[in-house]
């Protein structure tokens, strides 16, 4: 493992170590480029997971203080956690449940294909599926994805069976275990995949993708990652030419520390990215770096989400196997005679009692809820993921009074349901229950989305400058040696899981970022 | 303690946790009698009464016994004694919804006290009582069996071997949807 001073001006750092940054940073390390990644969090060996929701939760998740603000129902229940992320080394590769869908390719050009829809910020992306093939292909193979690259599907479990039987009975056609970045044989050095049920708390045999544990020691093997946990990125600095010279972080102890870099690339996720943006506001950048467009932190998206749980007379046991163990993907076309654009994908998921009851009905009690919970042995579940539309409103900001430890003011997340998400939502709600139904649900429930885990847009990309922040590599448009490398450039949101399209971007990035130094051009 | 008031508490907690869950019997007497077995730091035995009863009018589950309910009036009764500020939340709620009932919550019929939890979602009483409930309740690992959820499972090898595709009643699906384990 390499260790590089604080005065070494030569690296490139790279800021958080999910599938964005962890990626990031490991493609360029293969390539010969020195790399210092700070992450926030601690590092954790998959020793150290534990099979238990709330403990997990607490050793894993980014618990920073954070306000909410908006119509969305998540800022009423938990109005200090709008996002179910993680602080750790992997970020939330940790706790991801690792479906690994290619995005279609009218998602891409949505404003040509959907045209203007009120209210909504709708852009095209200033790059297509074709451009992206070939890097879905690599990412694709890196993350070892089922139903690609010979890699057999992994064998359903209780709660598939149940989704499988009610979508036959619906006529659904596409409907199977999904693509996958858990191993279903061994491969890569990591074992097949046990069936655990604890997806969502840290693979403890890693046949689950994750950068924690795959990319990083992959990176470290190469002699040119410094790997420094605890590092809360601070502040982006610049020099009198608006090139970033370096960044501001507090280590470990809550020392300053100030590590000097040629290029910095940001992988924050899409709550923390445009935060740092804006708190590195100088009298250079008064409205923060690469914001002369005023987008940093605008078009928030979080996918339109929701599940479905029903109860049914017999067992199903659906906490047993992996939490999202196959999908329904007839619904994730555009089809405008549904009454809203964009589509939606149905995959199982399932919560163990701890959770479900914390999620089921946030702030529910009494006999009704009770019941359900009684039936929980009986109960399938599954979960929407749908385009959500990006609105300028939709916002990341700093709130004007709440400072962290540092000093420093927290995000404030502001979130308003589009009619548009409202529409599909209700869409994927009944068809969910239908179904269920179909296979002779005793009662079906529709819950309420989830604090997010797919953040999203914050840092988006645009063909022009004054629509986005940063071009089709990532590459801010105000600041070349400044680049976003998360989840925060998705200039629309698509219907798919968000993980392999970041790790897709991550790796194209790379090849352009390692293109560009050796002709000195940043 | 005398063998007698052992036998009574047996008595009265196998009675109205039966009753609980019909939301037919007062659970005063019951509440008296459980929260007289709980040591607690911040709270009275009488706020713990109340307490036991409000958590279980607000998850009301035949299947679970009284230590569960206790379990959550001791989580309650430790961030009271670890936060002052919240003792004396508790203890003011407590009093005033005594004082609108005009006589003791825990000592009120049961659809009274579920139309008196009904109108109090906003109150900070009912918040953090539901809110710690919620948590403190369902996360007693020796609870969960009675759910059929069965907690950690690495520790058993996972479920590859041990029913995570057992279920019966449903046709099971093609090989092309679902391949069988490696």
């Amino acid at each position: 493992m390499a260790n590089y001073g604080l005065n070494d001006e030569s690296v490139v750092v790279v800021i958080g170590s999910g599938a964005g940054g962890g990626t990031l940073a490991n493609e360029l390390c293969q390539k010969g480029v020195n790399v210092v990644l700070l992450e926030a969090g601690k590092r954790y060996g998959i020793e150290d997971f534990v099979n238990d929701e709330w403990n997990s939760f607490v050793q894993l998740s980014w618990l920073d203080m954070r306000t909410t603000s908006g119509a969305w129902r998540v800022s009423k229940d938990f109005p200090n956690l709008p996002a179910w992320i993680c602080k750790t080394v992997g970020g939330s590769t940790v706790h991801w449940a690792g479906a690994s869908l290619r995005f279609q390719e009218h998602e891409f050009r949505v404003r040509s294909e959907y045209g203007d829809i009120k209210g909504a910020s709708l852009l095209d992306w200033p790059l297509t599926l074709q451009d992206l093939e070939p890097y879905y292909a690599k990412a694709e193979d890196k993350m070892g994805v089922t139903r690609t690259n010979g890699i057999p599907g992994l064998p359903g479990n209780n709660n598939f069976k149940v989704m499988y039987a009610g979508a036959k009975k619906l006529g659904y056609k596409n409907v199977h275990t999904g693509r996958m970045a858990i191993n279903s044989r061994a491969r890569d050095g990591r074992p097949g995949c046990q069936q655990i049920g604890f997806c969502f708390q840290g693979c403890k045999v890693g046949a689950k993708w994750s950068t924690g544990y795959v990319e990083i020691p992959k990176a470290e093997a190469t002699g040119r990652l410094d790997l420094r946990p605890e590092a809360q990125a601070l502040q982006i600095e610049h020099g009198p030419d608006g090139k970033v010279t370096g960044v501001l972080y507090a280590d470990a102890d809550g020392n300053r520390q100030l590590q000097r870099a040629r290029i910095v690339c940001v992988a924050g996720n899409s709550i923390e990215t445009p935060r740092l943006l804006l708190n590195s506001a100088s009298s250079t950048y008064p409205d923060g770096l690469a914001n002369s467009s005023g987008q940093v932190g605008k078009n928030y998206m979080r996918h339109t989400t929701g599940s479905v749980y029903a109860t049914f007379e017999k067992p199903v046991n659906m906490h047993r196997g992996t939490t999202m163990a196959g999908i329904i993907s007839d619904e994730a076309g555009h089809d405008p005679a549904r009454g809203f654009a964009g589509g939606y994908e149905l995959e199982t998921l399932s919560l163990g009692l701890p959770f479900m009851a914390a999620f089921l009905d946030p702030g529910g009690w009494g006999a009704d809820f009770c019941a359900a919970l009684d039936d929980y042995n009986h109960m399938a579940g599954m979960w929407i993921v749908g385009e959500d539309m990006p609105q300028e409103s939709n916002r990341v900001e700093l709130h004007p009074t709440e400072r962290d430890k540092y000093g420093l003011p927290v995000p404030n997340v502001h979130f308003d349901d589009h009619p548009n998400d409202v529409a599909l939502r209700n869409h994927a709600y009944r068809q969910g229950a239908a179904v269920y139904d179909a296979v002779g649900a005793k009662k079906t429930y529709a819950v309420p989305p989830y604090p997010s885990t797919h953040n999203l847009g914050t840092c988006r990309m645009s063909a022009n400058a004054r629509d986005g922040v940063c071009n089709g590599w990532g590459q801010t448009h105000d600041i070349a040696n400044l680049f976003i490398s998360d989840g925060s450039q998705f200039t629309t949101g698509a219907a798919e899981n968000p993980t392999l399209t970041i790790v897709t971007l991550a790796i194209r990035q790379a090849d352009f970022i390692a293109d560009q130094m050796a002709k000195n051009a940043i | 303690m005398k063998k007698r008031d052992v036998d009574r508490r047996t008595f009265l907690r196998g009675s109205a946790a039966a009753a609980a869950g019909a939301g037919l019997v007062a659970l005063g007497p019951w509440a008296d009698a459980l929260a007289a077995t709980i040591s607690t730091k911040a709270l009275s035995s009488r706020q713990a009464a109340t307490l036991l009863v409000m958590t279980r009018r607000i998850y009301p589950h035949d299947r679970l016994e009284d230590r569960y309910y206790v379990g959550v009036v001791e989580a309650i009764d430790g961030k009271a004694a670890a936060d002052p500020a919240k003792a004396k939340m508790l203890s003011d709620g407590i009093a005033r919804l005594d004082r609108a009932l005009g006589k003791p919550f825990k000592d009120a019929a049961a659809a009274q006290q579920v139309a008196m939890l009904k109108g109090m979602a906003s109150d900070p009483l009912f918040q953090e009582v539901r809110g710690t409930s919620v948590v403190a309740l369902y996360n007693q690992p020796d609870l969960w069996r009675k759910f059929g959820y069965e907690g950690p499972s690495f520790d058993k090898g996972g479920y590859l071997h041990r029913g995570f595709n057992d279920l019966a009643w449903l046709p099971d699906p093609p090989e092309t949807a679902s391949p069988k384990p490696e």
